[in-house]
């Protein structure tokens, strides 16, 4: 390992030493403002060090970590989206009866393990990445202790991610049995040299194995069930960051992934992926439908979202990956929006979660109901917002590669997804009388989270008016992926 | 003055937002403030937009037959661009739309009480919208205005409605939600071929419809079936129209006007605008338009019979929208001059006279907190002004010789007649009925005594309330005396989708000895010729 390849790791580096700072300032003066303050500043140099990474790209900081222009990219969303979670979740822990400090050594620690997913290139570090934030995310779901709900949801996630990691593991085990590599790239080679491979039962059964496990952390149908619970239990700053940067990061490897081994054009592979994205689609909005509670339904909703994109991811090409960048992008936003609502509108003894708490919402708060229902209507792929832009891409990557079916199965469920949306909107704006008996509870909003929903949703509208830059933008980072 | 002739149509569209501002500065509770920002902003947006009618035919047309065209790239990757231009179909619209909007903003003085800055600042949002969509050549530009305008009315509706608000907003919402995405993939198929063809991306209107007019007939067809789903929720023609009367009922006054005013033109815009020229061949379809046509017959039948039977003044206008736009739709689909040029007119008519309409409804339901018909009666004995206005606008409705109702119902008919008598001689059932509904209504809440005690200590309208109906009198008496400047500016356009969707159709007029009954259809669209055989219809 060259020196050199030290600066391309920059980022994680900071990222670990960030989180190891936090850790030893709690063992000597336990402050939550000092530990918060230490963590964005943190996440400041850390995304800042990503203009120097990117001058070094491409490297291959070793056969392990792979550093390219569309890593710098994903890299930075995870950073940026870290850092939103980190201001929402200061002003929902003071109201917590709990030790607060941890919680950003955890959350650092997620963090890292997702930027080591998005730069692996090779099996092992794809394993230690998904690891290191799965483990942290055990203790990030159960954090609020005190409750039953967030423990329920802390256990649930470890029973079903620790065995959705076995299957992983023999997955790539099998992979690894049949074509005695685990670089990513020399994978690709062999498959594309040989086209006995694509027929190999021990190969499909390893890619199948590998799907279970990217599945689940995806939450796509059928691996899709432990998500309503643990969005419902889990503290709500801890949903959004499970709800992005979780599975963000996890599609950015499954893109490079299957692109950069080519796996996604085997039949079989492609096959089973349609049938998930069709079923994430249906199951995520017909189930919404359903929900009387506020983060259930925007966890069917994700579901439904992990279906779009995976239609063009099915699509490939230069398009697709350009549509999956947009399309993530927007949803980090508008997903961290919605959930940024519910968490400054949740208090000490539980989540603002239940549908009534937010009727009459826009009598009561405006500004909120305003705010939550910009990010629905993005969510739901309305004009003018980043989600409809992203939408629009989705549908022109499927299209461009003549999958018509799911493009119009896309179409079809975003119709239905809108009813639900518009469920939740419609209680928004519900007249005062018919607000619910007893007030919700609305505490006040500090100045950071109130900024940081503000600027969300100007972020939301200005990707959705003019995205022409953060095409640009997307356009120049993923140049560096090796497509095949 | 350059500037101002290069981006006129982007102040136009602009304006509103612009005023959006000083509204948005201006304190919750200062009410009546926040009222004169609207109604100034809007009479704003008004005033910008009538150089349009001063420097229309004065301007060059510079993309086909478009004028004041305007274009930036957007988001160049994938071919988008702001690209605006009119020509004489989408000017009246426009002219229609800022009247329109302006006087229903000043219809909301007093019945808006609550959250009123909210209010005109989704006002201004839905004009910016549905002006839009009147000046987009661009299909993916066109696709957002046509959507955004969605949530405006959304609230307009959800917010400020009556009882059962909520369901008729979803209701709303949901329809044209589900027909946009529909004609969205019809869009995209346009995109996608015309890129397999030339290998370049792009959703320029001028551009697709010189490509996609040479389609064949299969592939038209599908793609104009997306479009006519599309536009038929919007337009509404039967049986997508059941989300009209709940919308119209439950909207506020001015949610109403413009509903039915502007939105629904959208829908018969989108059939001469983007089904006619884009996709000629589906269009001129015997198959399609059978099918088109009969719904429209059906639409105009149907419409005007439960209109009969309605309780409530509300519900009945609503009804009769369907019928009126079902005459528009005929009218697309006669496929003639006369029946388009005709359709646009009475497009502008319904606008005009189902405007007002609404406003007379809202002046009454701000009084009474009532709009059931037999609640009231005897009414032009308190309130002589109001049913003075009432009867002129009724009576354009009916279409009465001398108001603007006449103008368009008798082209359409005469357009629909030269295509297939049968079509004219079932409209005009229509009409018949449209005068009985119409009349009845206005003999049993106007006449008979004044018996209610609710109904005699009404007070008459107040100068504020004639001034949003003065200016829609005074239009539809312009087009009903002289419609001459009407279908001046839309000859052009008319004859340009005529030849595209019939290519020789103007042919015979050149060899007019050789077949002499046809050589007439040209010149009928001119407006002289058409205002010369207007008393004397063909037998």
């Amino acid at each position: 390992m060259h020196p050199v390849d030290l600066i391309a790791l920059l980022p994680l580096l900071i990222l670990a030493a960030t989180s190891i700072v936090v850790m030893l300032t709690i063992a000597l003066h336990r402050s939550h403002r000092l530990a918060s303050l230490l963590t964005l500043i943190g996440l400041i140099c850390a995304f800042a060090s990503l203009w120097v990474a990117r001058t070094l790209t491409p490297t291959e900081a070793s056969p392990l970590l792979e550093v390219d222009s569309y890593a710098v990219f994903f890299l930075g969303l995870v950073i940026a989206a870290t850092f939103v979670v980190v201001i929402l979740a200061y002003d929902y822990l003071e109201k917590q009866p709990v030790n607060r400090e941890e919680f950003y050594v955890l959350l650092l620690v997620a963090s890292l393990g997702a930027g080591v997913l998005i730069v692996s290139a090779h099996f092992v570090s794809f394993f230690l990445g998904l690891e290191l934030l799965s483990v942290a995310l055990y203790a990030l779901n159960a954090y609020v202790f005190t409750r039953a709900l967030p423990v329920e949801a802390g256990i649930k996630y470890l029973v079903l991610a620790a065995g959705s990691a076995a299957f992983l593991l023999l997955g790539m085990a099998l992979v690894y049995a049949r074509v005695g590599t685990m670089e990513f790239s020399q994978i690709g080679g062999l498959v594309s040299g040989g086209g006995h491979l694509l027929k190999d039962p021990l190969m499909l059964a390893g890619l199948a194995l590998i799907v279970t496990g990217v599945g689940f952390k995806l939450a796509v149908v059928p691996f899709h069930m432990w998500t309503p619970d643990v969005y419902e239990g889990a503290p709500a700053p801890v949903t959004a960051y499970v709800a992005t940067v979780s599975k963000g990061a996890m599609f950015a490897l499954l893109v490079r992934f299957f692109y950069v081994t080519g796996a996604s054009s085997l039949g079989p592979v492609f096959l089973v992926f349609s049938v998930i994205a069709i079923a994430s689609m249906l199951v995520g909005n017909l189930l919404a439908l359903l929900q009387s509670n506020v983060k259930r339904i925007l966890a069917y909703s994700s579901i439904a979202h992990l279906g779009y994109l995976l239609v063009a991811f099915l699509a490939a090409g230069r398009w697709a990956v350009e549509a999956v960048a947009f399309y993530l992008v927007a949803y980090f936003i508008t997903t961290l929006g919605a959930f940024g609502v519910v968490t400054v509108l949740s208090n000490g003894e539980r989540d603002a979660d239940s549908l009534a708490d937010y009727q009459g919402l826009f009598w009561r708060r405006p500004a909120l109901a305003g705010i939550f229902a910009l990010m629905l209507f993005s969510l739901a792929g309305i004009p003018l917002t980043a989600g409809f832009v992203g939408k629009f891409l989705l549908v022109r990557a499927g299209a461009s590669s003549a999958l018509w079916n799911l493009v119009v199965i896309l179409v079809v469920t975003s119709v239905i997804g809108l009813f639900y949306y518009l469920r939740v909107i419609v209680a928004l704006f519900a007249s005062p009388e018919t607000a619910a008996p007893s007030p919700a509870p609305s505490p006040a909003v500090s100045a950071s989270g109130a900024s940081t929903l503000v600027v969300l949703s100007a972020l939301l509208v200005w990707l959705g008016v003019d995205p022409a830059f953060m095409l640009q933008v997307i356009e120049r980072a993923i140049s560096s992926l090796k497509l095949l | 003055m350059t500037f101002l002739h290069e981006h006129i149509l982007s102040i136009v569209l602009f304006t509103p937002l612009v005023g959006m501002v000083p509204l948005l500065l201006i304190p919750a509770e200062n009410k009546n403030a926040l009222r004169w920002c609207g109604n100034v902003v809007m009479f704003l947006g008004f005033l910008v937009s009538l150089p349009l009618v001063f420097w229309f035919s004065s301007a060059p047309a510079t993309e086909g037959l478009f004028k004041f065209v305007e274009k930036t790239p957007w988001i160049p990757s994938i071919g988008a661009s702001y690209h605006l231009g009119i020509d004489g179909i989408s000017l009246l619209l426009i002219m229609l739309t800022t009247v329109l909007g302006f006087l229903a903003v000043l219809s909301s003085w007093s019945a808006i009480q609550n959250r009123v800055k909210e209010y005109y600042v989704v006002f201004l949002l839905l004009q910016v919208g549905m002006l839009g969509v009147f000046m987009s050549l661009d299909l993916f530009l066109f696709y957002v205005f046509w959507e955004v305008m969605l949530v405006p009315m959304y609230f307009i509706i959800g917010v400020w409605g009556g009882p059962r608000k909520l369901y008729a907003a979803i209701k709303f919402f949901l329809y044209t939600l589900a027909g946009s995405v529909l004609m969205l993939l019809g869009i995209l198929t346009l995109y996608f071929r015309y890129h397999t063809d030339t290998g370049q991306y792009t959703f320029n209107y001028v551009r697709l419809m010189e490509h996609a007019s040479a389609w064949p007939l299969d592939l038209q067809l599908w793609v104009f079936a997306a479009f006519a789903i599309a536009f038929a929720i919007k337009v509404p023609m039967f049986p997508f129209h059941t989300w009209l009367p709940d919308a119209h009922v439950e909207a506020p006054t001015a949610g109403s006007v413009l509903l039915a005013g502007v939105l629904l033109k959208m829908g018969t815009y989108g059939f001469i605008r983007f089904s006619l020229p884009l996709l000629p061949r589906a269009s001129a379809d015997p198959r399609v338009v059978r099918v088109m046509v009969t719904l429209s017959i059906i639409a105009i039948i149907y419409g005007a019979l439960v209109s009969m039977m309605q309780r409530d003044m509300k519900k009945l206008i609503a009804y009769s929208s369907v019928s009126h736009l079902g005459f528009c739709t005929l009218g697309i689909f006669a496929l003639d001059p006369q029946g388009l040029s005709g359709s646009v007119i009475q497009q502008i008519n319904h606008g005009i006279s189902t405007g007002a309409l609404f406003l007379i409804v809202g002046l009454i339901y701000e009084r009474r907190h009532t709009r059931e018909i037999r609640e009231l009666g005897g009414l032009s004995n308190v309130m002589p002004v109001y049913a003075t206005l009432f009867m002129i606008v009724m009576l354009s409705s009916i279409g009465l010789p001398l108001l603007n109702g006449f103008i368009g119902e008798f082209t359409i008919l005469q357009g629909a007649f030269e295509a297939n008598w049968h079509w004219a001689a079932w409209a005009v059932v229509g009409i018949v009925l449209g005068a009985a509904y119409m009349l009845w209504l206005y003999q049993r809440t106007m006449f008979g005594p004044c018996d209610n005690p609710k109904n005699q200590i009404l007070k008459d309208l107040n100068w504020r309330e004639i001034m949003t109906l003065v200016p829609l009198v005074l239009w539809a008496f312009w087009i009903g005396l002289y419609p001459k400047p009407f279908f001046k500016v839309l000859q052009q356009p008319v004859e340009a989708i005529v030849t595209e969707v019939h290519p020789n159709f103007y042919r015979p007029a050149k060899a007019a000895l050789s077949k002499p009954p046809s050589s007439q259809a040209p010149h009928a669209a001119r407006p002289g010729r058409l205002l010369g055989v207007q008393g004397r219809p063909r037998p």
